[in-house]
């Protein structure tokens, strides 16, 4: 997993609530047996007609937001499905982070393992950032992992909460499972106190 | 000791290690795993040269894309064709138990764990599948996981969580005839918010859940994740055991005793704490339909869409981008809403005493002329039992379609989809943008107010249906 510790990028707001992961990656893109190349299909209904053209307006098709990097959008980001293919797609098109008030807990538990990160700042904060990325033509933010903090050039300044192994794994990039095998001897301890139940080692009707 | 929840007792149970400054460890009893999700999760085995750790503690099928046509029917969809193939010679490679395509007890997975007793109280219980939350029904610990995790879980057994809250979800009094586990599910989102439970493990307690059967509590804890929770959870009581008891994987004999012993210690004890409690009035329920583009956005059958008028802001706005693409007027009868197909089916509702109900309610009547409606059993031995009893003449008799087992048109990564603008009356579990096919209305509701929808081209009072 790649490391975060700072980033610095251009933003683009999604001002909408309850962002789900079917309109992040719709289930026709969910066949690839792949992790990579799921970027094009990201918020594909919004961005493509049904015929496959580019639709007029999606926001991230605006000039002054492409090559943005951080995601601002509106609470509960990540709803519904467990795919992690949706975190896959963000990250594929481009973004290090999303920014938002609230994030569903799959989707926030996804990111972590991708070195994707999601930010949650409370409501004015996320309302004050929807205020000055639609204002300006690049807006641009820093995301402080090392600091748990998010700031830009023009006196916006404010920290996130982050669990702090999370925060440990991301910063320094580290192997989920290859830290969880560090507890092979309480793996091990657990299993021999706990055998399988017969009727799930295979016995046939 | 102190007194603990159902949650907390099964949580302290499963606790392998607690490093200091990390996510505590919890040891996962049955892992359940899809086509969709699994894939990239053995690629990562295989690049890190791992084993499944435990393969009597993994079982594997095929639901999310396969065609509900006749089982011989060709795949014409080669990508999905690839990843089922995929699917199976993963499962051989790694020695994990496949219920796949051609065998009878194929399904969807949440609907075959609880049917061949896979799936019991006290376990924790994952799968690369958001309503893994069906599995609570049971008292257990059920949560869906994304497909990293699916690769920790796969080559460790093991999950690094933390540790969630709790919220009880106490039901006063008893549903009435006519209000289903569904519309329990969709009115507490209702009143609580897609968000209302998130960073929760719920448990649903009081005497209308009391009352439910395990195939209704099922539908009820299928849908927890739609209100934002990790996972929802029942008690298990005479209800749970009688229906765990003689099933294929169930404990058998010695065995059985010392399981249901154990289990009658799990239902948490008086005068536990949970971090939140909600109240619910289950007389002040009625069916219901959805309106919007997600489970929250809900009205009783005899209301109205609403009015945007009196909303904040950033409600206001999510209101109007559902009512738009749902091609709603504001203050519009829900009643007066007609609809062009109906599909009964889903892990929310293709179990044998939904397919009954919303036989009930179809029998001696027919579809109307404008509606094609599906029902899609959840699995070989749902459907095998529907049949033993007839319930597939009444529905093709009505003017159903009767399909073979998958998830379907609940996500549409099959052939069977919405078209563009067509509206659904669906017992599936999210009215999302596009879920159904792209363009496509969903109206999530009971499986006897799909039923009724059916036969009546619009959505209807099932308390006022004229059974025959």
């Amino acid at each position: 997993m790649n490391p975060f510790r700072v980033h610095k990028g251009r933003v683009a707001p999604l001002d909408r609530v309850n962002v789900d992961t079917d309109q992040i990656i719709p289930k026709q893109f969910l066949k690839r047996i792949e992790r990579t190349g799921f970027g094009e299909f990201l918020f594909y209904d919004w961005r493509f007609s049904a015929d496959g053209k580019k639709s007029e307006g999606f926001v991230l098709d605006e000039p002054r937001y492409r090559e943005a990097s951080i995601l601002l959008a509106g609470r509960n980001f990540g709803c519904g499905s467990s795919r992690e293919h949706a975190v896959w797609a963000l990250a594929d098109f481009g973004f290090r982070a999303v920014i938002s008030s609230s994030f569903a807990d799959i989707f926030a538990n996804n990111s972590t393992k991708n070195g994707f990160l999601t930010v949650r700042l409370s409501e004015s904060e996320t309302a004050e950032l929807m205020r000055r990325t639609c204002e300006g033509n690049d807006y641009q933010l820093t995301i402080d992992l090392e600091q748990c903090e998010v700031r830009d050039d023009r006196g916006f300044r404010a920290k996130f909460p982050v669990d702090e192994f999370v925060r440990h794994c991301l910063l320094n990039g580290l192997d989920d499972i290859g830290l969880t095998l560090q507890h092979e001897a309480e793996i091990a301890a657990y299993e021999a106190l706990h055998a399988a139940p017969p009727t799930l080692q295979g016995r046939r009707q | 000791m102190a007194q603990r929840t159902l949650f907390e007792k099964i949580w302290d149970a499963h606790l392998v290690a607690q490093p200091g400054g990390r996510s505590p460890i919890i040891y996962i009893d049955l892992h359940l795993v899809h086509e969709v999700t699994s894939p990239q999760a053995f690629d990562g085995l295989r690049a890190a040269r791992r084993k499944v750790r435990q393969p009597a503690r993994t079982v594997a099928t095929v639901d999310h894309n396969i065609p509900t046509e006749p089982r011989g029917t060709p795949i014409t969809d080669l990508i999905a064709a690839k990843q089922i193939a995929a699917l199976q010679a993963n499962c051989k490679e790694f020695g994990v138990r496949l219920f796949d395509m051609d065998s009878p007890d194929q399904g969807i997975v949440h609907v075959i764990g609880p049917e061949l007793g896979l799936t019991r109280p006290g376990m924790t219980i994952v799968c690369g599948d958001s309503h893994t939350s069906t599995h609570g029904a049971f008292g257990s610990l059920a949560f869906g996981i994304g497909t990293s995790e699916v690769e920790h879980v796969l080559a460790t057994q093991c999950l690094a969580q933390q540790r969630p809250k709790t919220m009880k979800i106490e039901v006063r009094g008893r549903l009435a005839e006519g209000v289903a586990a569904k519309d329990l599910a969709l009115g507490i989102i209702g009143q609580i918010g897609t968000d209302g439970a998130s960073g929760h493990v719920l448990e649903y307690a009081g005497e209308a859940v009391r009352a439910l059967s395990m195939e209704q509590r099922m539908t009820l804890c299928n849908m927890s994740i739609e209100a934002g929770a990790r996972a929802g959870m029942v008690a298990p009581d005479e209800t749970t055991f009688s229906y765990v008891r003689g099933r294929r994987f169930a404990p058998r004999d010695g065995e059985w005793e010392k399981a249901v012993e154990y289990w009658r210690g799990l239902p948490s004890d008086d005068g536990a704490a949970f971090d939140k409690v909600v109240e619910i009035d289950a007389a002040q329920l009625s069916p219901f339909v959805t309106w919007g583009t997600n489970p929250g956005m809900v009205a009783p059958v005899t209301g109205r869409v609403p009015e945007v008028g009196s909303l904040n802001d950033s409600d206001r706005r999510a209101t109007e981008l559902a009512l738009q693409y749902m091609g709603l007027e504001p203050g519009k009868r829900i009643e007066e809403i007609g609809i062009d197909r109906v599909f009964i089916g889903s892990c929310t509702n293709s179990r044998l005493e939904d397919l009954r109900a919303a036989a009930r309610v179809a029998k001696g009547h027919h579809v109307s002329a404008k509606v094609r409606a599906m029902v899609v059993p959840g699995s070989q031995t749902v459907k095998r039992a529907a049949e033993q009893e007839g319930l597939d003449r009444i529905f093709l008799d009505a003017g159903f379609e009767w399909r073979e087992s998958g998830c379907s048109m609940c996500l549409g990564m099959n052939p069977d989809i919405l078209q563009p603008g067509e509206r659904c009356a669906s017992t599936s579990n999210r009215n999302f943008e596009g879920r159904q096919g792209r363009g496509g209305r969903t109206h999530l509701v009971s499986p006897m107010m799909a039923a009724a929808a059916a036969i009546a081209g619009h959505f209807t009072d099932v308390r006022d249906w004229k059974f025959r």
